[in-house]
C-alpha cells in the first residue's frame, strides 16, 4: 500500500472514529449519572440527521441556520425522551429502565419510518465539501478534515463544560453518588437533563455529518452506528469522557484499516466491533480509563 | 397418592385432550392465515417460555435469542432440505460437505437444531455469563449480530444475503403444539424443581446465594443454555413454518417481539408468558391491518408502514411504566386456586 493510500485511510478512519466519538460521549456520560445504557441514542442521531434535511429542502433554511435548528430541536427531543420514558423509572430495577430504552428505540426508529417514510432518502451536499482536492499524490475530500476538526472544537466545549463550569461540577457529582448530591443541593433532575440535552446535541451534531458523510437517510440508520459508539464507550472504559473519545477513534481507525488491509473480510466489517466487546468486557471490562467496578452487597 | 394430586393429573390430561380436540376441530374448520396465526402461537410461546426461563426466573438479561433462533433454523433448513435440491439452490457456490448432502427427518432435524443452538449457547455462555445486569445484555446481542454476520457472509453453507427457500413444510399444528407442549413441561418441571429454586435464589440476591455456598455460574450457565436449546427448536419450527429464511429475518426485532412477550406476561410467569404470547402475536398480525389501505364508507384510507410497530413500542412503553409485572406478575395459574376460588365463593 503506498503512502498516498495511508494516508487518505487514516482520514477515512479519523473522520468515522470521531464521528463515533460523539455519539459515545452521549452514552457514557448518561451511563455515567443513571448506570443506564441509553438505547435509543442512535435514534437521537437519526433524528438529526433527518431535521436538517427537513429544514434545508422543506423550509429552505440556509445550512448554517438548519443546522442549529436541528441540533436544539434534537436536545430537546432527548430530554423529553429521559422525562417520559425514564424517569418514571428512576428507583425501579435497573432493566426496568433498559427495557424502557429498548422501547423509546424502537419508538422512534418506526415513527421516523411513519413521517419520513422507509424509503431512503438522498442529501444534497455542500459542493465545496465534497470536492476533491490533491496534494502531492494524496486525494483529499474537504469533509474529512471539516469532521475531525468540528468534532474536535465540540468535544472540547463539552469538556469545558464538564470540568469548568458549575453544572459540569453537579454532573461529575453526580456521577459519584447521586443522594449524596442531591443532599448537597445539587438540583439533579435539572443536572441530568442538561445531560440528556448535551448527549443529544452531540449525538445530532455526528447524525449530520454522518449524512454528509454518506448521503443516504433511513429511519434504520442510526441502529449499527448507536451499537458501535456504544461500544466504542464500553472500550474506553464506560463514564469517561475522554475514554469515549479514545474508544470512538481507535474503533473507527480499526473498521477503516481492516477493510483497507484484507479487502477479503469488508463483509465481516459490523461483526469486529461487537467481537472487539466481547473480548474487552472478559479482559477488562472496566475499559481503558474506566474505573474500577465492585459488586455492593 | 394424594387425592388433591390425582384430581390434577386428571385435569391436566383433560385440558390436554381439550387442546387436542380444538386442534382436530380448527384443522378441519379454519382457513389457512388463521391456521397460521395458530402456529405462530405454538412457536412463540415455545420461545418466550425458554426467554422467560432464562430472564424471568433466573434474571439472566439475555438479547441473543434471534442468534439462537438463525442456528436452529438454519441447522434445521439444512437437514431437511433434499440434497438435490440444495445443489440447485446454492447458485453462487456449492455448499460444503458435509451441509451439501447430510440429510434427517424432521423431528431429529429439530433435535439438532435444539442441540446445535445449546452448543453455542454454552460457547457464548462460558465467556459472557461472567457479566452481569446490562452488560450480558449487550453481550449477547452482540453475539446475536456476530450470528446474522456470519450467516451473511457463510454463502457456501447459508446461501449468503439470499437465504434458503423451499424449505419443507413440515411443521403444523402438531408438531408445534406437540414441542410447545413438551417444552411447557419441561420448563415447569424444572422451575419447580431443587434446580428451580437455585435459579430463582439467584435471581433474587445473587450474592446471598453465593454465599449459601451454591456455585451460582455453574446454575447460569445451565439455565442458559437449556434456554438456548428451546429457542434453537423454536427456530427451526419457525423456518419450516415460514419455509424461507435468510439473514435478515434474525434482527433485533425478532428478540424484541420474544422480549415484549415475556415481559407483557410478566417475568417469572409461565401462565403469563402463554396468555401473552396468544394476546400479542394474535394483536400483531391483527394490526398488520393499519399498515394496509382501508375502505371505508367509499373512502380509501392509504396504509401507514410502521404503524404497527409504533404500537407494539408504544405498549411496550406503557407496560414498562405503569405496570411493570406485567399480566400476571409472578403469579401462576393452578388447579388448587381454581378450586379454591369456587370454595370461597360457596363459604362467602
Amino acid at each position: 500500500m503506498s503512502l498516498a493510500m495511508f494516508v487518505q485511510h487514516l482520514l477515512n478512519g479519523l473522520t468515522l472514529g470521531s464521528l463515533y466519538a460523539l455519539i459515545a460521549i452521549g452514552y457514557t456520560m448518561v451511563y455515567g449519572i443513571l448506570r443506564l445504557i441509553n438505547f435509543a441514542h442512535g435514534e437521537i442521531f437519526m433524528l438529526g440527521a433527518y431535521f436538517v434535511f427537513w429544514g434545508v429542502t422543506l423550509f429552505r433554511l440556509p445550512w448554517f441556520i438548519a443546522v442549529i435548528g436541528a441540533i436544539a430541536v434534537t436536545s430537546f427531543a432527548g430530554i423529553i425522551v429521559d422525562r417520559v420514558a425514564y424517569k418514571p423509572l428512576r428507583n425501579a430495577p435497573r432493566i426496568s429502565a433498559l427495557i424502557s430504552a429498548i422501547g423509546v428505540s424502537f419508538f422512534l426508529q418506526n415513527f421516523a419510518i411513519v413521517v419520513f417514510s422507509a424509503i431512503p432518502r438522498e442529501v444534497q451536499r455542500p459542493a465545496w465539501l465534497v470536492k476533491v482536492i490533491i496534494v502531492g499524490k494524496v486525494r483529499i475530500l474537504p469533509l474529512t478534515l471539516v469532521v475531525p476538526a468540528l468534532s474536535f472544537v465540540l468535544m472540547m466545549g463539552l469538556l469545558y463544560v464538564v470540568y469548568k463550569t458549575k453544572p459540569g461540577l453537579g454532573m461529575r457529582a453526580i456521577s459519584r453518588d447521586i443522594e449524596t448530591s442531591r443532599l448537597m443541593g445539587v438540583p439533579v433532575n435539572r443536572i441530568i437533563a442538561l445531560t440528556f440535552g448535551m448527549g443529544s446535541a452531540l449525538a445530532a451534531a455526528s447524525g449530520i455529518m454522518w449524512a454528509l458523510r454518506y448521503p443516504q437517510l433511513q429511519p434504520v440508520m442510526g441502529v449499527i452506528p448507536g451499537f458501535k459508539a456504544f461500544i466504542a464507550a464500553v472500550f474506553g472504559g464506560i463514564g469517561s469522557i475522554q475514554g469515549a473519545v479514545i474508544g470512538g477513534l481507535i474503533l473507527g481507525l480499526m473498521e477503516i484499516m481492516i477493510v483497507a488491509f484484507m479487502p477479503s473480510l469488508a463483509g465481516f466489517r459490523d461483526a469486529f466491533a461487537f467481537i472487539l466487546l466481547i473480548i474487552i468486557l472478559l479482559i477488562m471490562p472496566t475499559g481503558l480509563m474506566g474505573e474500577k467496578l465492585e459488586d455492593k452487597v | 397418592m394424594d387425592p388433591k394430586i390425582k384430581r390434577n393429573y386428571a385435569l391436566n390430561g383433560a385440558a390436554v385432550l381439550l387442546l387436542v380436540g380444538a386442534l382436530f376441530w380448527s384443522k378441519g374448520n379454519l382457513d389457512g392465515y388463521k391456521i397460521q396465526i395458530m402456529n405462530l402461537i405454538a412457536v412463540n410461546i415455545i420461545l418466550a417460555l425458554s426467554l422467560n426461563l432464562i430472564y424471568g426466573f433466573t434474571g439472566l438479561f439475555s438479547l441473543g435469542h434471534a442468534g439462537f433462533m438463525a442456528i436452529g433454523a438454519y441447522t434445521c433448513s439444512l437437514l431437511i432440505l433434499p440434497a438435490t435440491y440444495k445443489q440447485t439452490m446454492f447458485l453462487l457456490q456449492a455448499p460444503i460437505w458435509p451441509f451439501s448432502v447430510m440429510h434427517a427427518p424432521f423431528f431429529v432435524a429439530v433435535i439438532a437444531a435444539g442441540l446445535a443452538a445449546t452448543f453455542f449457547g454454552f460457547l457464548i455462555g462460558l465467556p459472557v455469563l461472567r457479566l452481569g445486569g446490562d452488560y450480558l445484555g449487550i453481550a449477547t446481542l452482540g453475539f446475536a449480530e456476530i450470528i446474522r454476520v456470519l450467516a451473511n457472509n457463510m454463502p457456501r453453507v447459508t446461501n449468503g444475503a439470499l437465504g434458503l427457500k423451499g424449505i419443507p413444510s413440515y411443521s403444523n399444528l402438531w408438531w408445534n403444539y406437540g414441542w410447545c407442549l413438551l417444552t411447557l413441561y419441561v420448563i415447569i418441571r424444572l422451575v419447580r424443581s431443587n434446580f428451580g429454586n437455585v435459579l430463582k435464589a439467584i435471581r433474587d440476591d445473587e450474592v446471598a446465594a453465593r454465599a449459601m455456598g451454591i456455585n451460582t455460574f455453574r446454575y447460569r450457565l445451565t439455565s442458559f443454555t437449556i434456554g438456548a436449546f428451546f429457542a434453537g427448536v423454536g427456530g427451526a419450527l419457525l423456518a419450516s413454518l415460514l419455509t424461507t429464511i435468510d439473514p435478515r429475518m434474525f434482527i433485533f426485532t425478532l428478540t424484541f417481539n420474544v422480549l415484549m412477550i415475556v415481559v407483557t406476561g410478566g417475568l417469572g410467569s409461565i401462565t403469563g408468558t402463554i396468555l401473552a404470547g396468544i394476546v400479542i402475536t394474535v394483536l400483531l398480525e391483527w394490526l398488520r391491518f393499519v399498515e394496509n389501505p382501508i375502505t371505508f364508507a367509499g373512502m380509501t384510507v392509504p396504509g401507514i408502514p410502521g404503524m404497527r410497530m409504533v404500537v407494539f413500542s408504544l405498549a411496550l412503553l406503557f407496560i414498562i411504566l405503569f405496570r411493570h409485572q406485567g399480566i400476571m406478575g409472578r403469579r401462576e395459574f393452578s388447579w388448587d386456586w381454581l378450586f379454591g376460588l369456587f370454595r370461597k365463593r360457596r363459604e362467602a
